[in-house]
């Protein structure tokens, strides 16, 4: 259920804008990892160049390689949509599709993927819902508008929806940062709970909430405005947040950064 | 939707206009003869709030621009029933079933029948032509064509919105006649069968003829609301879809048609309001005969607006009534097509509503 994706020296571009410069790291089946980093260092165009989302903006390109399970994820005969089933995406803003109802939203993946048969629709929202801890608030008006639902009921709403195509990997881009304290709670605990059967990379701006839910962590940096985010520190969460070798890293987290 | 911006851009408004006023009268409160500005927050005593302000002054004026449409609608109304009545109590036919139009008799005789189904049908026809096309085309600007060209195709596509009706008229008379009567031809040859492409001709200056070229007319209002209801598809949604394994015309599907929706419904709604109410184009290309026909493409046909820009000038007083009863008709039926777009659209409202 959960596969590796390997980064080795990538670059991602918009137009000839550089965002990202050269990273290369590891990311480990069934582990959560935090990218870390000011603003515009480049941590969600990294992660938008993993399941290709960042090419849907005119002009954007990568260099360098990305693979999952050594597959290259930009080899040119890959299907694109192949690649963004597998390789699921929350974002920042919870997102329901604002026309359809809960249930509706729950197995919109599906439906786009050709299943049509209602007992495996309503099976697969039932447990997507249930995983994403989300079934016991919705279960009696699974007909209501998804976009009623409160910020952090839509954000879990967003990940059932994600992972009910069963992907392999899911990437989340700054999945709280909308939230109240108590369903930023809500997701973290959702968070370990599907790491046994996901590989989850989570960008975040939160470092709390990368300390208590990460195993490895990815510090971003950038040195001035213009010039490309880099891969500072890649480490296990533990040593960067007590002992990180670098000393950009320390200053970030210790809040002495700029 | 749009909801929480306008409001707070309200409380903005009401708060400058508070605080100069707030500031003065603090002031003048505490200190009269002193010259030194108080600050803007006020220093003194809370002045009493004005009983006439600029915020009343413009409730009354927007209050009063809303109840104006209530009065000019009414007033209509009441024109057309005082009109239309006296002229239906003279008439010695049934004024809904009677395919005749012979108003200025000394035995009047007249009826809508032929009239309200000609207007209906080429009403029709225009939509079921120009509905699709028009979203193709706004789906090809929103989403498929590159901006340099979809900036000015658009442009052009508004343009043929500013083209008179009456040219289309002409041209559609004049040229648009000829490939139509073809059309028409191989229809009748082939698709005979049904009754709609029936008959022995002559073809021509047919329904088809007045419906195509009302398309044409209603294309452009079609066309640049839906475009513009598509674009406004917020990005994450498409992003959502697309982040779920949608190709393209999938993601379409999923996010921008459904929430395109009551857009477009309301675009195609002021694209009929535009088609049964077109006068002189029809005029020009249909046929005027007073048959009850369903046959589309034989030389014929009739509306209620072409009758009434035809036969105003020749009219009496009980046969400018019958053409002023005839408008009420027209109006009914927009009313009525109206009114079942609005409950269309009003039942899925509540997906509306959250989806702020």
């Amino acid at each position: 259920m959960a596969k590796r994706i390997e980064a080795s020296n990538v670059s991602s571009y918009y137009g000839s804008f550089k965002a990202i410069d050269n990273v290369s790291m590891t990311v480990e089946p069934k582990t959560i990892t935090a990218l870390i980093g000011p603003s515009g260092c480049g941590k969600s165009t990294f992660l938008r160049s993993i399941n290709r989302m960042h090419e849907v903006l005119p002009n954007a390109r990568i260099e360098g390689r990305l693979t999952i399970d050594d597959q290259n994820i930009y080899d040119p005969d890959v299907d694109i949509t192949a690649v963004r089933r597998m390789i699921g995406m929350v974002f920042q803003r919870p997102n329901p599709f604002p026309t359809m109802s809960i249930y509706e939203n729950a197995v919109a993946g599906l439906k786009l993927n050709g299943v049509k048969k209602k007992s495996l629709l309503d099976d697969a929202a039932e447990k997507s819902l249930r995983s994403a801890n989300l079934w016991d608030e919705v279960k009696d008006r699974l007909d209501r508008p998804g976009a009623g639902l409160s910020g952090g009921q839509q954000q879990r709403l967003c990940i059932a929806r994600t992972i009910a195509v069963e992907p392999q990997v899911v990437l989340m881009d700054e999945p709280c940062s909308a939230l109240d304290p108590i369903s930023t709670l809500a997701i973290e605990d959702l968070m370990f709970k599907l790491k046994d059967r996901f590989t989850i990379i989570i960008v975040t701006h939160n470092m709390q909430q990368a300390a208590r839910v990460s195993d490895k962590t990815g510090f971003f940096s950038i040195d001035k405005t213009g010039e490309p985010g880099r891969l500072i520190e890649y480490d296990d969460t533990q040593k960067i947040f007590s002992n990180p070798s670098q000393k950009k890293t320390e200053d970030y987290i210790t809040g002495r950064f700029g | 939707m749009g909801d929480n911006p306008s409001r707070s851009g309200n409380h903005t408004a009401g708060d400058l206009d508070v605080t100069p006023r707030h500031a003065r009268g603090a002031g003048s409160g505490v200190s009269p003869s002193s010259h030194e500005e108080p600050p803007i927050g006020g220093g003194g005593a809370l002045p009493k709030k004005s009983r006439f302000s600029m915020e009343t002054g413009f409730r009354g004026l927007s209050t009063s621009a809303g109840a104006m449409v209530l009065v000019i609608i009414v007033a209509i109304a009441i024109f057309l029933i005082s009109k239309a009545v006296p002229a239906i109590q003279a008439d010695h036919e049934n004024f809904l079933t009677y395919n005749r139009w012979s108003p200025n008799e000394a035995t009047p005789a007249f009826g809508i029948a032929v009239l309200a189904l000609g207007t209906v049908l080429t009403s029709i026809i225009a939509l079921v032509v120009a509905v699709p096309i028009a979203i193709g085309i706004a789906l090809f600007l929103s989403h498929y064509a590159p901006r340099r060209l979809a900036t000015p195709l658009g442009f052009v596509i508004d343009l043929l919105a500013a083209v008179p009706s009456v040219v289309f008229g002409l041209w559609g008379r004049d040229l648009f006649q000829e490939p139509v009567r073809d059309f028409s031809v191989w229809l009748n040859h082939y698709f005979g069968w049904i009754p709609i492409f029936g008959g022995d001709g002559p073809f021509g200056q047919s329904l088809m003829l007045g419906g195509l070229v009302l398309a044409i007319m209603v294309l452009p209002i079609v066309t640049s609301l839906s475009r513009e209801v598509f674009q406004q598809t917020p990005g994450m949604n498409e992003e959502a879809a697309l982040a779920l394994g949608a190709t393209k015309w999938e993601m379409i599907r999923t996010a921008v048609l459904p929430y395109g929706k009551p857009g477009v419904i309301a675009a195609v709604m002021l694209g009929l309001g535009r088609a049964l109410g077109e006068t002189i184009a029809l005029a020009l290309t249909l046929g005027i005969t007073w048959e009850i026909s369903f046959n589309l493409i034989q030389t014929g046909g009739n509306s209620i607006a072409a009758n009434i820009a035809n036969s105003f000038n020749e009219a009496n007083d009980t046969g400018r009534g019958a053409l002023i009863a005839s408008g009420l008709v027209l109006f009914a039926i927009t009313l009525i097509v109206n009114m079942t777009a609005r409950a269309i659209i009003y039942r899925r409202r509540e997906f509306r509503d959250s989806a702020a």
